[in-house]
């Protein structure tokens, strides 16, 4: 049976009813310029087996290598348990459902997850999930502008993720918020707090605080919190979920607490899959809980008193409020959701922070040993999370090419971010990573650069004798 | 306690005014308003020292049915708001018209009172079958 409920009989009479004569007519006021046109590059149809085919070459496009590189996206275990649960038939769909109260096994997964997020972040509610963590610190900077009433500026360290910092500029631009960047410690790797004095707060609705930062640094949240508090912001926390097993939460940062802390879910269960997809996260102060996008799953009692989930303050919600909702997000990444859930439960809090700890002693052994290599330095003295930035004598971008052909990839590469930072990689050493992956990426490392050193190419050769 | 119909204002989006001994005015929604939309569950009300347009949404009353804007009924500056409403918004349905006010405002022009609709006016508007 197709899924498509009309006939094309009840096709004609209701678009002679609308007073169009065919489906492409109701499209019509969305100028040319701005349509794609026919995808070419999709076929009409595929067998099953052409269509298994297609996507085996595309995954393998990927290659397989040992990965040292975070930047957002991080490599953990995922115990088989998590995408067998996941997949079941029972829990397989990306949406929240439509009739959302027949489905109280998913509405009860759903409040589970809040409320973990609500406990790993030390906030009052959190809602059942956002695209993705740059999206998700949008979609944070547009409920604090809201929130805050007066404020229509944000402050936004660099030391944000510089792709969440586009995606943030591309979000509010429009929406008459600007976005001021604030410099970081060349020295530390993180805000400095001096930087912040010679601020004129007026005006500004939050302060972003990443922790761990891009350069995995952790930042002085507690000072930084503060701060933004006594000069009338609110706080925007964005944080690594992984770490938050560790770390102190957000709801414990300074004297109140942030705010709002949103972050990247997917280092809880879901693979790195080429970039995706994934899901972001969101909690805030119970005062704020209206102004909160998307949706949000409550428990309540039924007429006969038994406990039951449900759709909570759907007043904020584009299908009752129209133009004026707090977001545009409905559909969210139920699927990812369900994996996170079952991630976190399958750990626990002993699992979680032993995934933390491990992470940040591998990449301490990591930094350790590479930076005993003559020509690689560790860039940043601020304490870190499982993430660093090392300084090569070399080009850096060349290095990595060479570790790739060795089957590594050795970091992210920070000059085309961070010009300022000159030949610097940024690398990141998960659980998964092994002594012997660690001895193996150290030795090549040594071997690449030391070659550099002692046999520049012969095109520097010439150019040098010149 | 209610004011009376009669010693009211009010504006075709169903806010009601009135005029209050320190030269501001009382600005809440009537009881007939306040029966459509239901059980209110959250007030979401305007700042002290906030400057209203007249015809602009200034707050948002939120029923169990639907969350709907109110408009500031004339111009003038907030001076005060009814804080009671955050904690018991079904203040609104039991009261409309007297401890369920919204807002209270300096007007920017006293006059502008009489360009809006009297008791009978308002009636004839929800009820024009009634006359």
């Amino acid at each position: 049976m197709p899924f498509i409920p009309h006939t094309e009989a009840d096709i004609q009479s209701m678009l002679a009813k609308v007073g169009v004569s065919c489906i492409e007519d109701l499209f019509d006021e969305i100028p040319g310029e701005l349509r794609c046109g026919g995808l070419d590059k999709v076929a009409d149809s595929l067998s099953e087996m052409e269509i298994n085919r297609l996507m085996l070459e595309r995954a393998e496009q990927d290659g397989r290598f040992v990965n040292f590189i975070g930047a957002g996206a991080y490599e953990h275990h995922i115990p088989a348990a998590v995408w067998e649960l996941t997949t079941r038939g029972e829990f397989y769909s990306a949406y929240t459902p439509y009739q959302a109260e027949a489905s109280q096994g998913t509405l009860q997964l759903i409040y589970e997850f809040q409320t973990m997020i609500t406990g790993l972040t030390g906030l009052d509610a959190a809602n059942a999930s956002l695209y993705d963590g740059a999206s998700g610190l949008a979609e944070a900077v547009l409920m604090a502008v809201r929130a805050h009433k007066k404020g229509q500026c944000i402050l936004m360290p660099t030391t944000v993720h510089p792709v969440y910092r586009q995606v943030v500029e591309s979000v509010v631009t429009h929406q008459d918020i600007a976005v001021e960047e604030m410099g970081f410690d060349q020295g530390t790797g993180v805000t400095g707090m001096e930087a912040l004095e010679k601020l004129d707060p007026t005006g500004v609705a939050a302060l972003v605080i990443p922790q761990p930062n891009f350069f995995g640094g952790l930042e002085d949240v507690d000072g930084l919190t503060d701060w933004a508090h006594a000069n009338g912001m609110l706080v925007i926390a964005l944080v690594n979920p992984i770490s938050l097993a560790l770390l102190k939460p957000p709801g414990k940062w300074g004297e109140k607490g942030a705010d709002i802390a949103v972050g990247e879910g997917q280092p809880l269960g879901a693979p790195l899959s080429s970039g995706g997809p994934y899901f972001g996260f969101m909690s805030c102060k119970q005062k704020l809980v209206r102004q909160m996008p998307g949706r949000i799953v409550g428990r309540t009692v039924d007429m006969d008193g038994r406990p039951g989930f449900t759709l909570t303050l759907q007043a904020r919600e584009q299908h009752i409020r129209r133009s004026k909702a707090t977001s545009n997000i409905c559909t969210n990444q139920g699927l990812l959701v369900t994996a996170a859930t079952v991630y976190m439960a399958l750990l626990g809090p002993q699992g979680l922070a032993e995934v933390a700890r491990r992470s940040h002693a591998n990449t301490r052994e990591l930094v350790s040993q590479l930076s005993a290599i003559e020509g690689v330095k560790q860039v940043f003295s601020a304490p870190y999370f499982h993430e660093t930035v090392l300084r090569l004598d070399s080009p850096a971008l060349d290095v990595l090419r060479a570790l790739e052909a060795q089957g590594i990839i050795g970091g992210l590469g920070l000059k085309r971010y961070y010009p300022q930072l000159g030949d610097t990689i940024l690398v990141c050493a998960t659980e998964t990573r092994t002594g012997e992956d660690i001895a193996h990426y150290v030795k090549e490392m040594e071997r690449i650069i030391s070659k550099r050193r002692l046999d520049p190419p012969c095109a520097q050769k010439v150019a040098d004798s010149r | 306690m209610s004011h009376a119909n009669n010693d009211l204002r009010y504006t075709q989006s169903h806010e009601w005014v009135i005029q209050i001994s320190d030269g501001a005015v009382e600005v809440g929604i009537t009881d007939y308003a306040q029966d459509l939309l239901g059980d209110m569950v959250y007030i979401d009300l305007p700042e002290v020292g906030d400057n209203l347009t007249a015809g602009k949404e200034c707050a948002v009353v939120e029923s169990v049915k639907a969350a709907s804007d109110i408009f500031a009924p004339i111009s003038g500056e907030v001076s005060e708001i009814n804080e009671v409403l955050s904690d018991t918004p079904e203040i609104l349905n039991q009261d409309a018209q007297g401890g369920g006010w919204l807002f209270r405002m300096i007007p920017s022009d006293a006059a502008d009172l009489n360009g809006l609709l009297d008791a009978d006016a308002y009636q004839a508007l929800v009820e024009p079958d009634a006359g």
